[in-house]
């Protein structure tokens, strides 16, 4: 194993619209046509009005990553991995509601 | 290294038939998926899933795996056969690079060997990505994390091999939970001189003993006496960045926030402190403390169920 200690110092991707859709394609290992469809179904809301202006937040790079392992793992068309991806929303917002208000997450749901 | 039986781990028959294998690899999948599953280890017994379907759904892959035979079981000490490898040439492609990096050493050992995917020579590296766990100071002051990472690599025979690294990476002051920090060129390398891909860190904060976080801003349940809300009171609170004395009203009750602006995690703007207050009875453990609670009652005309009508 070799150690790199040199210290390294990224880019932060966070509420800000940075990346392009070509970045976020690759980055998903899919093809722009793809985010061009999750746009249109409104999963990814990216800032921008023309295609090549369009930039990507941290929340759009979740969902994306999100839709792509949906579909390839579930065989699920877009549309299916977009309903997925608004209950799981939905489960994650609750928890978190749950946790905040001091009760234990782990509780069995069922 | 453990040897992995991965008829057991789909638990299937070793006669299973393609759809068996893929009808149980998909029942396994629904259960265990990290996007979906709460089940305690769901991602490392997914990867499992995976890497066994990755290997039995593929026939040669399938038909190599089974020449092992019945000679080990699941988790014994296992090195590959000296005859091992000779002869395979993988036609399909084998698990993407960045899906292999996922993968066991049992599985690179037995498996790769098979070829990187065609068509993908001249592309660029792929992109890399992890989760890290951070502590909520990191975010107020900034800090280092190292990393270790398994990523796959191209040797000089075009193989994909796993390599081990570790990173040192500059956490910047104001990181929030679920943002990335992109690091460009440290994803997986290119090959033939095309450029590395990016590494991806998504963050997330270890939970914290006292602070809540949601955004940018902090929640903190701050215990009250009772009688510092009847008559108000300045009190003491921790926060991130050192203690603050806050000023209680007269008549606070458990549950009322107060909002300390500025306090939460440092940015642009800054997030804040939510202190919610929690009103904590002392114990009547003494004969004294029994004493004031009993005058309490005898003196103060106080009804809590007024409102219920009883």
């Amino acid at each position: 194993m070799d150690r790199e200690q040199d210290l390294l110092t990224g880019s932060v991707i966070g509420d800000e619209g940075v990346l392009s859709i070509e970045e976020l394609a690759r980055t998903c290992s899919a093809e722009a046509k793809w985010i061009i469809e999750l746009v249109a179904v409104g999963v990814l809301k990216p800032e921008g009005r023309e295609i090549t202006d369009w930039r990507f937040r941290a929340a759009d790079l979740t969902c994306a990553r999100r839709v792509a392992r949906l579909q390839r793992d579930f065989v699920a068309s877009l549309d299916a991995a977009a309903v997925m991806l608004e209950l799981l929303d939905q489960i994650d917002r609750l928890r978190a509601r749950l946790q905040r208000a001091g009760l234990d997450v782990d509780l069995d749901v069922e | 290294m453990e040897f992995k039986d991965y008829y057991k781990t789909l638990g299937v028959e070793r006669s299973a038939t393609a759809d068996d294998i893929k009808s149980a690899y998909r029942k396994l999948a629904r259960k265990y998926h990290p996007d979906v599953s709460k089940e305690p280890h769901a991602e490392a017994r997914f990867k499992e899933v995976g890497e066994a379907y990755e290997v039995l759904q593929n026939m040669e892959k399938r038909a190599a795996y089974d020449q092992l035979g019945n000679r080990w079981r699941e988790g014994q000490e296992f090195t590959p056969p000296p005859e091992w490898g000779a002869g395979f040439e993988s036609t399909q492609g084998g698990a993407s690079t960045t899906e292999a990096a996922d993968f066991s050493d049992f599985f690179s050992s037995l498996f790769g060997n098979f070829s990187r995917p065609a068509g993908s020579a001249h592309a660029r590296g792929e992109d890399h990505h992890a989760k890290i766990f951070i502590s909520l100071e990191d975010a107020f002051h900034g800090g280092t994390h190292t990393i270790t990472l398994r990523a796959p690599q191209v040797n000089a025979h075009g193989q994909v091999v796993l390599r081990e690294r570790s990173l040192n990476v500059q956490i910047p002051k104001g990181i929030r939970e679920s943002q990335h920090i992109r690091l460009a060129g440290q994803g997986v390398p290119g090959i033939k001189g095309t450029a590395p891909g990016d590494l991806y860190l998504e963050i997330h904060f270890h939970p914290h003993p006292l602070y809540q976080v949601q955004g940018r801003d902090l929640s903190l349940s701050l215990p009250i006496a009772p009688w510092e809300t009847a008559l108000g009171a300045t009190v003491k609170a921790p926060t991130p960045t050192g203690v603050v004395e806050v000023k209680i009203l007269p008549g606070s009750q458990s549950g009322r926030k107060l909002r300390l602006k500025g306090r939460g995690i440092p940015g642009e703007p800054a997030g804040d402190l939510y202190l919610v207050l929690d009103v904590v009875l002392p114990k009547a453990d003494t004969e004294q403390a029994q004493q004031i609670y009993h005058t309490m009652a005898r003196e103060l005309a106080f009804n809590p169920r007024k409102a219920l009508g009883v």
